[in-house]
């Protein structure tokens, strides 16, 4: 470039925010390179006479009257193919190129591409010469990987006519493969690549209601509190309780086409299990290794603070590309609290006047930008697509009243509270039924009736109101005992406790049970249902509940998650018979 | 020659401020010398313009505005580190205090060390045999793993950590090269002397490097301590090839020392006074556990912290809890009732253990045996209170059965002599004998292919307890 690049001078440094003399010209969110070894930073603050900038990288060894450079342009993220089956910092820098030039640690200033330039990718075009493209229109199909094909988009804000179009063949994402004249009159060449402000949303066409679930195989989340495709959850819990590991859960199985995982200030061991268990799960769906739908962001929590902050947001930014294309994709962010407490990291370095426990005032206008970005969006391009956004919470002391976790429930509309207890004694998904809700309920129960029954909701009504009553009943108990109660009340203990177990508890180690197809929930449901219709006729009849526990039934109904393969669903019949067996020959006994 | 600077323009509590310097980095060390007799090491922590906010390690006793000369040295906090360091004992910035001369290397390293890249990692998976079982059964340590103990005044957490680096030094854990890193920050003088002995008497001193900053030490001293440790640790795991366990002791008095400093340098506080970075700070430390790709050592870290009253919901265990893979929480209940260790099992966790246990590693019937320890220990809890309302005598036989269980539980289980060293078998064994006290129908979290070839009932005696008719023969 011929302009000359702007230029400022530090003089102030305190922890990972720096402070320039004067205005050098910057723009507000410009990203900078600082000091001899070009870190990357952000612009945060501008007065006149002070310019402040917070660095994503490690600041020991900066000196006052080191320069800092502009780059002219807002912290980006880069689009193109090659996004899949990686693994990136919180600014897009790849982890295994930085590990193949700077070893096994990360190193400061290293300045690797975000994407694999060199790489030639089998590209097809679909479209012509003289056509006229609208903002965000698909040019080609590539490849990305055995799963996914990527279209290679124009960006949202350029339209015009095609002069020009490369013929299908292999390239890198550098070159050029369309020309395009814009209503200017001006010919624009592109290539694969588009750079998109991390911080501004993509626009889309339209939003639409959520009217269809994202599908986990989790029988708590799916039957009991279900998650709209372009919807927005947040899993709070104390530490050890189970965030990680509900995440891991949907990032493997839901029904999602793309996954990117955001690992905000988390554990570094974390990350390379999720790499390395993705790498050999298979989808199975399509029969291919997870990585490749799925996209890694990792800022672990000993890495620099502000590119943490800024991790959520490309994380974010590769959705809606995604989304843009016309596929349903699917955001893990573990952990939002980590992101929460870098902005206050922040706020207190910049002095800025804290508002609850230390946290910034804007705490919650961030918190609602961030996940209004989710939806089930109409595309520029016409195709449909969304975003859901999953986000972890890590609550100080497992309380959930403090500010993350109470803002946070402002803007989601789906909640799934994990609760130590039920994590003590080892009730995993521990996701407490009486504190979690989902607002999606009424927006998707047509869905419900039309693909999986129509009973459905009706069934999972019932199934909430057995847990609540026992929840009522266990208050007496816990007081005088469960032997004074009556036998219709001991049944619903019973059949809680059956629910509780057979139906709730899923194990993420076996190979059945990790992942539950919604047909099955529902005959699980049903069949739970009618043991609890047939004992509650025996009680009826004058039958003690001591008597009906003799028989082994309801540990059969509980074990029905292990018995019962995913493929034979067939095998519910002969449950039902056996519930009915029960009846006749406690009747048969007793009469 | 470098400049020196002579003076200070302020000095507040351990923070000193500097002006009128040429050239001075953030996080640069630079040497004091007070009355041309003293010697001090500071680090800067923030900069305008000409003017630096420096901490003393050594603490500001004696400094006046005008006795003090200061010299830049250009470069961050380092040390030198050799094998040699095995053996020998430091103070907290790491010097050494035992008398035998400096350490000669010609490898320095910086003490702030770098973030590991998550694809360099090697995921851990080797379980370290600690003869506990408590810790391997239900809450299994693996070699490259933080696991940090959770402790209160008063309550064992020394012996344990000094028993499990004992046990696990020994027997079929003593392969290649194990060594100790210990680092103490603001410990009482008999603690540090306790383990002292402890790695004495069982003869790995010379496996150990200490690092020792006592409560009476400077306080700023020990915000370094575990960088130090830690450096070391790596150094030898990752250069040496060597399996290092870090001890760090006592996490509290770290972190404690970061909010005295906080507070001089008139920083917005968050929780309870704690830095905003209190988080960032304490992950920078327990990530440096863990094992690289291609490279033969490990360092797995055991922490110490006391909680503060008790309260794990304090910002230092809720926040190192966040950040470690799992805990051991020890409790004062147990403790009243004399079982060593004084593990309550239910809010431990070893993040880790599911990958590091069962087939191959342990044994198949490992993961089931512990779900189900931990689901009938939690229904002791309930059975007890509801014991409490109406009385032991009201209770259904089911309930009294759970108190029953954990009662056995809790003394044949989780209690053990201190010098008792339990192998896998044998934890799992004691384990299947506590589970035999329950019908097999309310065993709910054990695969039936498991239970068919593990599950015989126990014999129980009149009152409830359980009956071990070859109580010698498990000790082989």
């Amino acid at each position: 470039m011929a302009e000359l690049k702007k230029t400022g001078t530090i003089y102030g440094i305190n922890g990972p925010v720096i402070y320039l003399e004067g205005d050098p010209g910057f723009q507000m969110n410009e990203m900078v390179y600082v000091g001899e070894e070009n870190l990357i930073g952000e612009v945060i603050g501008l007065t006149s006479d002070r310019t402040t900038i917070q660095v994503y990288e490690e600041t020991s060894g900066l000196r006052p009257g080191q320069q800092v450079v502009g780059s002219g342009a807002p912290v980006s993220v880069t689009l193109a193919p090659g996004i899949l089956d990686n693994i990136f910092d919180g600014i897009e820098r790849p982890l295994s190129e930085i590990a193949k030039s700077g070893g096994p640690y990360i190193s400061r200033g290293v300045n690797v591409s975000s994407l694999d330039m060199e790489k030639k990718w089998p590209t097809h075009m679909t479209v012509k010469k003289g056509d006229h493209l609208y903002p965000g229109a698909i040019i080609a199909e590539v490849p990305e990987t055995r799963a996914i094909v990527h279209k290679v988009m124009i960006p949202p804000d350029l339209e015009g006519e095609v002069v020009n179009v490369a013929e299908d063949g292999e390239y890198t994402i550098t070159e050029p493969i369309l020309t395009l004249r814009l209503p200017s009159g001006e010919e624009k060449t592109l290539t694969m690549i588009q750079k998109w402000p991390i911080r501004v949303p993509r626009p889309t066409a339209k939003r639409f209601p959520a009217t269809q679930p994202l599908v986990t195989g989790q029988r708590i989340l799916d039957t009991l509190f279900p998650l709209a495709k372009g919807g927005t959850a947040a899993v709070p819990g104390g530490f050890g309780t189970g965030k990680t590991m509900t995440q891991h859960q949907i990032a493997k199985w839901s029904d999602a086409d793309i996954i990117i995982y955001i690992g905000c200030g988390e554990r570094g061991n974390e990350m390379t299990q999720v790499l390395e268990e993705f790498t050999h799960l298979v989808d199975p769906k399509s029969g291919n290794p997870l990585m490749d739908r799925t996209t890694l962001i990792a800022n672990t929590s000993n890495m620099p603070v502000a590119a943490r902050e800024a991790s959520l947001y490309s994380g974010l930014t590769l959705a809606e590309y995604y989304r843009d294309m016309g596929y349903h994709v699917a955001i893990m962010a573990d952990s939002t609290s980590r992101w929460a407490e870098a902005l206050r990291e922040l706020s207190g370095r910049l002095e800025e006047m804290p508002a609850e426990e230390g946290f910034p005032a804007y705490l919650a206008s961030r918190l609602s930008a961030f996940y209004e970005r989710a939806g089930m969006m109409q595309n520029l391009n016409g195709t449909e697509g969304s975003v859901s956004i999953i986000g972890a919470v890590s609550p100080q002391g497992g309380d959930f009243s403090e500010p993350v976790t109470q803002n946070t429930k402002r803007f989601v509309r789906c909640f799934w509270g994990l609760d130590k207890s039920l994590a003590y004694a080892r009730h995993f998904p521990a996701i407490n039924w009486l504190t979690s809700y989902s607002e999606y309920l009424t927006d998707l129960a047509p869905w419900y009736m039309d693909h999986v029954d129509k009973r459905f909701v009706d069934y999972r009504n019932r199934i909430v109101y057995l847990l609540t009553q026992e929840s009522s009943l266990m208050e007496i108990v816990k007081l005088i005992g469960a032997d004074v109660l009556p036998d219709d009340q001991k049944l619903i203990l019973e059949i809680a406790k059956v629910i509780r177990v057979g139906f709730l508890q899923q194990n993420a180690f076996h190979k059945d049970d990790t992942c539950v197809p919604m047909e099955k929930q529902f005959k699980m449901m049903e069949v739970i249902l009618y043991l609890y219709r047939k004992s509650r006729s025996l009680i009826s009849m004058g039958m003690p509940m001591s008597v009906l526990k003799e028989d082994k039934i309801y540990d059969k109904i509980i074990s029905i998650k292990y018995d019962v393969p995913n493929d034979r669903l067939d095998l519910f019949d002969d449950y039902r018979k056996q519930i009915d067996d029960f009846y006749d020959a406690v009747v048969e006994r007793n009469a | 020659m470098a400049i020196e600077y002579l003076g200070l323009s302020g000095i507040n509590g351990p923070l000193v401020v500097l002006e009128g310097l040429q050239g001075a980095a953030y996080d640069e060390i630079v040497e004091m010398t007070v009355n041309g007799a003293q010697h001090k090491l500071g680090r800067i922590i923030e900069i305008y313009r000409d003017k630096a906010v420096i901490q003393v390690f050594e603490g500001t006793e004696g400094m006046a505005l005008r006795n003090t000369h200061t010299r830049l040295t250009g470069h961050p906090m380092e040390i030198a580190v050799s094998e040699e360091m095995l053996g020998r004992t430091f103070n907290g910035i790491g010097q050494p205090i035992d008398g035998l001369g400096e350490i000669s290397s010609e490898t320095r390293l910086d003490v702030n060390g770098k973030p590991l890249n998550p694809v360099t990692r090697e995921y851990p998976r080797n379980y370290i045999r600690t003869g506990i079982s408590a810790i391997d059964g239900l809450t299994t340590l693996i070699r490259g793993q933080k696991l940090p103990i959770f402790s209160g005044n008063g309550l064992p957490h020394d012996q344990l950590a000094a028993q499990i680096v004992q046990q696990a030094s020994l027997g079929d854990n003593s392969d290649e090269q194990f060594a100790i890193v210990f680092a103490a920050m603001g410990v009482k003088y008999d603690v540090a002397d306790f383990f002292r002995r402890t790695f004495e008497e069982s003869g790995v001193s010379d496996h150990v490097a200490m690092f020792i900053n006592l409560a009476n030490d400077p306080v700023v001293e020990r915000l370094i301590t575990p960088k130090v440790a830690l450096t070391v640790a790596e150094y030898l795991a990752f250069e040496k090839g060597m399996h290092i366990l870090v001890i760090l002791t006592d996490m509290t008095s770290f972190a404690e020392a970061m909010r005295e400093v906080s507070s001089s340098k008139g920083e917005i506080p968050s929780r309870k006074g704690f830095p905003g970075y209190l988080y960032s700070e304490l992950a920078a430390l327990y990530e440096r556990a863990g094992i690289v790709a291609g490279r033969p050592g490990s360092v797995t870290q055991i922490p110490i912290l006391t909680m503060p009253n008790d309260d794990i919901t304090h910002p230092i265990p809720d926040l190192t809890g966040y950040i470690t893979e799992g805990q051991i929480v020890l409790d004062r209940d147990l403790q009243g009732q004399s079982i060593y260790p004084p593990i309550n099992v239910l809010p431990s966790l070893s993040r880790l253990m599911k990958d590091g246990i069962g087939k191959g590693y342990t044994r198949e019937d490992h993961q089931d045996v512990a779900n189900q320890l931990f689901s009938c220990y939690a229904k002791v809890g309930d059975a007890r209170a509801l014991a409490s309302v109406i009385g032991e005598d009201e209770l259904s036989p089911t309930d009294k059965l759970y108190l029953a269980f954990g009662k056995e539980f809790e003394h044949r289980f989780i209690g053990q002599d201190i010098h008792d060293n339990r192998n896998i078998l044998k934890t799992l064994d004691i384990g299947w004998k506590l589970l035999g006290m329950f019908p097999r129908e309310e065993l709910d979290r054990i695969d039936t292919k498991i239970l068919d070839q593990y599950y015989k009932p126990s014999e129980v005696a009149e009152d409830g307890s359980l009956i071990l008719e070859d109580e010698d023969a498990l000790d082989s």
